[in-house]
């Protein structure tokens, strides 16, 4: 056999840089809830290193000229008679609650979240499939949300929960309290349509379209995604779709 | 003289155990390496793709854009028209993720290739054309040279490139990456047309290494030794 010495050392030290930065990525909470796994390695470093390149860049915005004159709506499973209800009263009602690691719980209207600051975006909306479209989103940031029931300073994740039991997903602190990040209720200027998930949609314009998650009427915040579903972050990857989709 | 390819090195047959090795142990890892890898983006990249077979340019693009061009294949979703009466079914979880794991193996697996390309003179001496073709059995001609250096400078980092440019977090760091590719679903066709041209390029390299002979091209891939 010959295996130089220079073979073992350099062996010896990639695995202990893998350790080493397998250890860092885990205290600096840069592995995703479904970084365990046989596509662990890859989703970590996917998550790891665009969470560092990207904690604080901007979704490319468009202008209006831009906008799809053919946007598509990915159909919905059949929406029950609770949505029924609050949409054959204009969703004046529509609740949505704020929970978990929050100074002041709360439940906002839809009537009162259109009464908070707007955000506009002009931005593209890409399906994991491969289609896309480019709209104009209107919203209240998350952000503004968070500010107004008061965050508490252990919280890394926000759940959020669509009136579609099956659907829920969450995001880590970045990308809640980025400036794009808007609970959208209008969409080119109009009432969010209900195809496009009116009348409340969580917009994540610098992830996929399914982080995006339609009739949205509960948010969470949370220390620990564990505690959640199956504990790996959203519905996608019990339905073995990856958590983090920034791609 | 049959020998397996799994088989040790025989010595009486090879003469010479102590020339240098034809390839060396990096090229032959990487070389293996990478080609697990392709094959896994291959597939899924298939997967992926049979959710949505159609292609446009620009930004942006859906079922009710005219598509520049679609795949005549079935869909494995049904909201896709494709003319079959049928919908396939759904692989995009796995598929996804397996695409960019093998994507990262590949990148990082390349990065050092072309490290120790640079660095031992791997790129000058076999695979610059300028450099002397010894004419042999062991060298590359003119040609093949040239390919794989297209393969290696070209094909690999504009398909990264145009992988990349599908992001929308790399979108939002580098949206000037997008932009010069004409926009997301520019990105998206032109990544299908470089997997393309590396298909054929695949397909002609295997059919010059069986013509070349199989079993003794890919012993020696594997263990350096021709």
């Amino acid at each position: 056999m010959n295996i130089s010495r220079r073979k073992l050392i350099t062996t010896g030290v990639i695995a202990t840089a893998g350790a080493s930065a397998a250890i860092i990525a885990e205290r600096k909470g840069l592995v995703p809830p479904d970084g365990a796994g046989l596509y662990g390695p890859g989703e970590t470093l996917t998550y790891a290193t665009q969470r560092v390149l990207t904690s604080h860049s901007l979704a490319r915005e468009f202008a209006p000229s831009q906008i799809s004159k053919d946007p598509f709506a990915n159909p919905v499973a059949p929406l029950g008679d609770e949505f029924k209800r609050l949409q054959a009263e204009a969703f004046v009602d529509w609740p949505l609650a704020i929970d978990g690691l929050v100074d002041r719980p709360a439940s906002f209207s839809l009537a009162q979240l259109k009464s908070f600051p707007r955000h506009n975006q002009i931005t593209h909306l890409a399906c994991e499939e491969g289609w896309s479209y480019i709209a104009q989103w209107t919203g209240v940031p998350l952000s503004h949300l968070l500010n107004l029931v008061g965050t508490q300073p252990q919280a890394r994740y926000v759940v959020y929960r669509s009136i579609q039991r099956d659907w829920w997903d969450s995001i880590d602190m970045a990308d809640a309290l980025h400036p794009q990040t808007v609970l959208a209720h209008t969409f080119n200027g109009s009432d969010l349509p209900v195809p496009f998930g009116g009348p409340l949609r969580m917009r994540v314009p610098r992830q996929l379209g399914y982080k995006s998650v339609k009739y949205i009427t509960r948010l969470t915040v949370t220390d620990d995604l564990k505690k959640f579903g199956k504990g790996l972050g959203s519905s996608a990857p019990e339905g073995g779709y990856a958590w983090y989709a920034g791609i | 003289m049959a020998d397996s390819v799994w088989a040790p090195v025989n010595t009486a047959a090879v003469a010479d155990t102590t020339a240098p090795a034809r390839h060396s142990a990096l090229v032959r890892a990487t070389h293996w390496i990478t080609t697990i890898a392709f094959l896994a983006l291959l597939l899924t990249g298939v997967e992926i793709l049979i959710s949505h077979p159609r292609f446009y340019w620009g930004e942006a693009g859906n079922v009710n854009t005219s598509p520049l061009f679609t795949i005549p294949i079935p869909a494995s979703r049904g909201t896709v028209p494709t003319g079959y009466g049928y919908v396939l079914p759904d692989q995009n979880g796995w598929s996804r993720y397996l695409h960019f794991q093998s994507a990262w193996l590949a990148v990082l697996t390349g990065l050092l290739y072309v490290a120790f390309g640079f660095s031992s003179g791997h790129f000058r001496r076999n695979l610059l054309p300028a450099a002397s073709n010894r004419g042999d059995a062991t060298s590359y001609n003119r040609l093949q040279r040239s390919t794989y250096l297209f393969v290696i400078f070209v094909l690999f980092p504009l398909v990264i490139w145009t992988g990349l440019a599908m992001s929308p977090a790399i979108a939002s760091v580098l949206p000037g990456s997008v932009a010069i590719l004409g926009g997301q679903q520019s990105a998206r066709t032109i990544h299908f047309f470089v997997t393309v041209a590396l298909v054929v390029f695949l397909l002609g390299h295997i059919t010059m290494v069986i013509r070349a002979g199989f079993r003794n091209r890919v012993r020696t891939m594997i263990t350096g030794r021709l």
